[in-house]
């Protein structure tokens, strides 16, 4: 045994690995999916993660249906997707095999938690036989480890019961993968033991955690462990983040930079619930947060909010969009500011509450009755989050209008390193409430005007209850411009329609410029916004190193879009648009600027990956190769 | 009047310039005239009042008021007021609604702002019939009203504005008439003065599409013996000279009695303070079944405080939160912030 151990100390340098974890969804995957996150992060790899999981709390135990997985790519190098296929799976039972072994590359690594492959199991989810025998997964290496009885074995001596003990086999799974990647251990246990109050689970997962790491390394089912190096990072100080937590971090500092108490009505929504979960433990920023009767409500009361000088926010998914339409409705007309947040999933309806889709672009967009336009700002990935919430509540402020801040369910719960922002660098987005008259009549009255406009921004002036004198009422019958009394006269009511479409035009000149990524040269131009920035990174990154010219320019501001984007896709003989959706940012840049840009859709409930956009860079690009190929460009999903 | 200092403003100073825009003759005029009149009388400032409204005849009210203002969105006052009274527990709220308004589209809204106390004012002007879209019945119609979306008369069984809200458990219930105006005042000043939420129904004339809906009731000559008016720790009595009464009969029904019959021992105590809400809940149920049948039926019913309890209002307990946070965490820390998932060096 000695040399068997010292030869399996010298662990193999890798770049890079992505692994997945699959079970069921009461089996703690993405707790422990998470844990080996967090560990690598604090190794100071790179890295990305994608948690899947089925809408069901305890689907039922051991179906496909109910299989919850953490797939997470660790790195030496700057990456950004959590990667297409895995190199290693960990199934712990047949249905996660099953559901997840399409997803395991040749040749990959196949962990096994031999125990649950019984015929019980197997037929489940229809098997005929087991897997694991038949050769049907000779195109991996398998590795199969009884992990159930190992971790009942280990913690047979604290007196746990076999039942109880079985649920920490999870832990036994983390520490084998925790030994295979040579993960600092310490980290782990640390956490484990403020994480579990109650002393016989937090003993057990010890226990468990413990020999899944020692049999790791005692065992010769693995021939050597596997290092990834730090990677080259800029130095800092750095935190492991998801999108959600930094959204709400950046509607916390958006409050401190507003000098604004932040207001926040919300009602549970996947995946939005965690900003309220997250802002509610800001109390002490002053952040107030009220879990609202409805969508309905909690969008009123953030508006209520703002009219008495709040900073205003309400955070939702798809669904609650469309509740919320019309009370963005009377922010428009009030002109107030207010951030809706929406945390987009699969649609329409309930859709897939836990999978990922960006297909509210529209309703963002359009979704409101008459002519209601408000600015769209979009975040792009985990620790982008924070800033975007920052620049939605910037927009809100100074223009007093609600603002849609688009995230999606890949990047809420998406994790990745995030090198904190030197807090005084972040922008001043104070804004100044009106506190004196700022109109005298014909009669030599002062007065307060409610809708006398800033000429520069449009914006009207904000002055909030508790000021003298400045009495005033708002409603959602229409303003006469100026006064803000109710005017129901045709010449009025086209002036202030068009104010207000001027107004949410005019911030184009206040946000930056499209910008070229890769070559301004390339005959083709991929055009994206929100999460499929990772993909598409990878994607550019590795069609350029194959020498192809690409130019790629990612929107963070959809509504109004940068002054320049038309001109710029108007030089690109080619124009793509990945989004997950069937084309509406593409619909959009058609429409506005005439260019026959081409969508690639893809609406699995999945973000793209990279190789599936790197297809089509090049299904696009070989129109323009000298041996032009007979390649279509082509959709993921066969939607042209 | 005494006392100077209360009086700081004057009516004129709660009035806006603009143009009340009701039909001549509704009973929203004189609710106008009862609030605008109190305001001076409560010692409030109009820079430190909001009047919230949603949509509806009622809920162009705050147009008419020189303090803060916001005509929201049907039926979602409550909502909106919330977040007014939530940001800023140092601002009066008062929202201002109708029946179709509150107990239709905003049903939800109002029993959750009444659950959670907010500390809102709210006053329901109580038509029985939609005005604003011209005429059709309204959650609190009668059973068989004919409009013009009931042709046949309305099966639908319609709510009790009392009833919901104390079914809600609100702190403070009251009911009053747009035809008195010190009895207005009243009620409005014991609302104001008490902290969460106040609910008050206002029977209230639309003369154009409901005209003479509580005439029984209300009317001057059914007055003295069709309303009951409650004062709290006093035997329920009404009519003229308080010969009749109100008792709990041994079914646990309360009923309308005598006095010289019964004895005035018998006659129930109005306990506005009782915690348990259904003993006022049964007096809210006094007179509603005739009511609802049909508006030829009614019998008596009661005025006055129906439940006026103390308990902690939301925004002050949200604020005891954030003050408890600050003591505990220390007030809010940015860099603290962004390092408490733990974080690691790369030099
Ligand atoms: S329709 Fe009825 S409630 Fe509305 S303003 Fe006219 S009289 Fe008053």
């Amino acid at each position: 045994m000695t040399d068997t151990v010292e030869r399996k100390s010298a662990p193999e340098t890798i770049s890079r690995v992505v692994v997945r974890f699959a079970g069921d969804s009461g089996d703690g995957m993405q707790l422990t999916g998470d844990r080996f996150t967090t560990a690598s992060a604090m190794f100071g790899n790179d890295l990305s993660t994608l948690p899947d999981f089925p809408a069901e709390i305890r689907a039922p135990a051991g179906t496909v249906n109910g299989v919850s997985s953490f797939q997470v790519h660790i790195s030496d190098h700057d990456i950004t997707t959590p990667g297409d296929a895995s190199s290693v799976l960990v199934a712990m039972n047949p249905a996660a095999l099953m559901a997840d072994i399409g997803r395991l590359e040749q040749g990959g690594l196949l962990i096994v938690n031999r125990d649950s492959f019984v015929e019980r199991d197997l037929l489940k989810v229809g098997y005929e036989s087991n897997p694991l025998d038949d050769g049907s997964l000779a195109n991996y290496r398998v590795v199969e480890v009884p992990m159930t009885s190992l971790t009942i074995e280990a913690t047979a001596s604290l007196g746990v019961k076999p039942r109880t003990a079985e649920r920490s086999k999870n832990f036994f799974a983390l520490g084998m993968i925790s030994w295979l990647f040579s993960r600092p251990r310490e980290s782990t246990l640390d956490w484990i033991k403020s994480r579990f109050t109650d002393e016989l689970v937090r003993n057990a997962n010890t226990a468990a955690f413990n020999a899944g790491f020692h049999f790791g390394e005692t065992t010769e089912l693995f021939d050597h462990p596997y290092q990834v190096e730090p990677a080259h990072m800029p130095p800092g100080e750095y935190t492991n983040i998801t999108g959600n937590t930094a959204l709400a971090w950046g509607l916390v500092a958006a409050g401190q930079l507003a000098k604004l108490p932040v207001f926040l009505g919300s009602y549970p929504i996947t995946p939005a619930s965690d900003i309220l979960h997250e802002l509610s433990k800001s109390k002490n920023f002053g952040v107030r947060t009220v879990q609202a009767e409805d969508e309905i409500a909690a969008a009123g009361m953030a508006l209520g909010a703002a009219f008495a000088g709040h900073l205003g926010v309400t955070a939702t998914s798809g669904p609650g969009l469309a509740l919320k339409s019309e009370t963005l409705s009377l922010a428009v007309s009030l002109e107030l500011p207010m951030l809706l947040i929406d945390i987009q999933r699969g649609g329409p309806s309930t859709g897939l509450p836990t999978k990922t889709e960006a297909a509210d672009l529209n309703i963002a967009m359009f979704g409101r009755h008459a002519e209601a336009p408000l600015p769209i700002v979009a975040a792009y990935g985990p620790s982008h989050c924070f800033h975007a919430a920052i620049e939605a509540a910037r927009i809100a402020l100074k223009y007093r209008t609600p603002v849609i801040l688009l995230s999606d369910g890949y990047i809420a719960n998406g994790s990745e390193p995030w090198l904190l922002p030197d807090v005084d660098s972040l922008p001043d987005i104070s804004v100044n409430f009106q506190t004196e008259f700022n109109h005298v009549t014909a009669d030599g009255t002062d007065v307060y005007w409610p809708y006398l406009r800033d000429p520069e921004t449009l914006a009207r002036p904000w002055a909030i209850p508790g000021t003298p004198g400045l009495m005033h009422r708002v409603g959602g019958l229409e303003k006469q411009d100026g006064t803000g009394d109710i005017d129901y006269t045709p010449a009025n009511h086209e002036k202030m329609v068009l104010l207000r479409a001027a107004k949410i035009a005019g911030i184009a000149s206040d946000i930056p410029l499209a910008e070229i990524v890769g070559d301004a040269d390339a005959d083709v131009c991929i055009l994206g916004w929100g999460s499929t920035w990772a993909a598409i990174d990878a994607a550019v990154q590795r069609t350029r190193r194959r020498g192809h010219k690409i130019a790629w320019i990612h929107l963070v501001h959809l509504s109004p879009l940068p002054l320049n984007l038309g001109e710029l896709l108007r030089t690109f003989k080619k124009v793509i648009v990945p989004e997950l959706n069937l084309g509406q940012l593409c619909r959009i840049v058609r429409a506005e600027y005439l260019v026959d840009a081409q969508v690639v859709s893809k609406v699995q409930g999945l973000p793209f990956t990279s190789i599936e956009l790197e297809d089509a860079l090049g299904a696009a690009l070989s129109v323009f190769d000298e041996n032009k190929s007979e390649i279509e460009p082509k959709t993921i999903n066969g939607v042209a | 009047m005494t006392d100077t200092a209360v009086s700081l403003t004057t009516k004129k100073d709660w009035t806006s310039d603009q143009e009340v825009r009701w039909c001549p003759g509704c009973g929203d005029y004189g609710i106008l005239l009862a609030v605008q009149m109190l305001m001076p009388e409560l010692g409030v400032k109009p820079e430190n009042t909001v009047f919230v409204s949603g949509i509806g005849c009622s809920s162009r009210f705050p147009y008419y008021m020189n303090t803060y203002g916001m005509h929201g969105i049907h039926g979602r006052a409550p909502a909106i007021a919330t977040g007014v009274a939530v940001a800023r527990p140092d601002l009066d709220v008062w929202v201002v609604t109708g029946d179709g308004d509150a107990l239709s589209i905003g049903g939800n809204h109002l029993i959750h702002a009444l659950r959670r106390n907010v500390n809102l004012t709210i006053l329901l002007f109580n038509n029985r019939i939609y005005g604003l879209t011209k005429g059709q019945y309204s959650p609190t119609s009668e059973l068989g009203k004919v409009t013009k979306s009931t042709p046949m008369g309305s099966i639908d069984h319609p709510f009790n504005p009392l009833a919901l809200a104390l079914g809600a458990e609100a702190s403070f219930v009251a009911r009053t008439h747009d035809l008195d105006r010190k009895h207005m005042m009243e009620t409005f000043r014991a609302a104001h003065a008490h902290r969460g939420s106040s609910f008050i129904e206002i029977l209230q004339n639309c003369n154009v599409f409901n005209d003479g809906a509580f005439d029984e009731v209300t009317g001057r000559k059914n007055r003295e013996e069709m309303m009951i008016d409650l004062h709290h720790g006093e035997p329920i009595r009404f009519g003229e000279n308080g010969h009749a009464g109100v008792v709990m009969g041994e079914d646990g029904q309360l009923r309308i009695v005598e006095v010289a019959e019964i004895g005035i021992d018998a006659i129930l105590k109005h306990d506005a303070h009782r915690n348990d809400p259904s003993l006022a809940f049964a007096l809210a149920r006094l007179g509603a079944d005739d009511s609802a049948t049909s508006s030829s039926t009614w019998t008596p019913i009661p005025f006055g405080v129906f439940r006026d309890v103390v308990r902690a209002d939301y925004g002050s307990m949200v604020g005891a939160q954030l003050a408890e946070a600050s003591t505990k965490k220390g007030p809010g820390d940015l860099r603290k912030l962004l390092q408490s998932a733990g974080t690691w060096q790369v030099s």
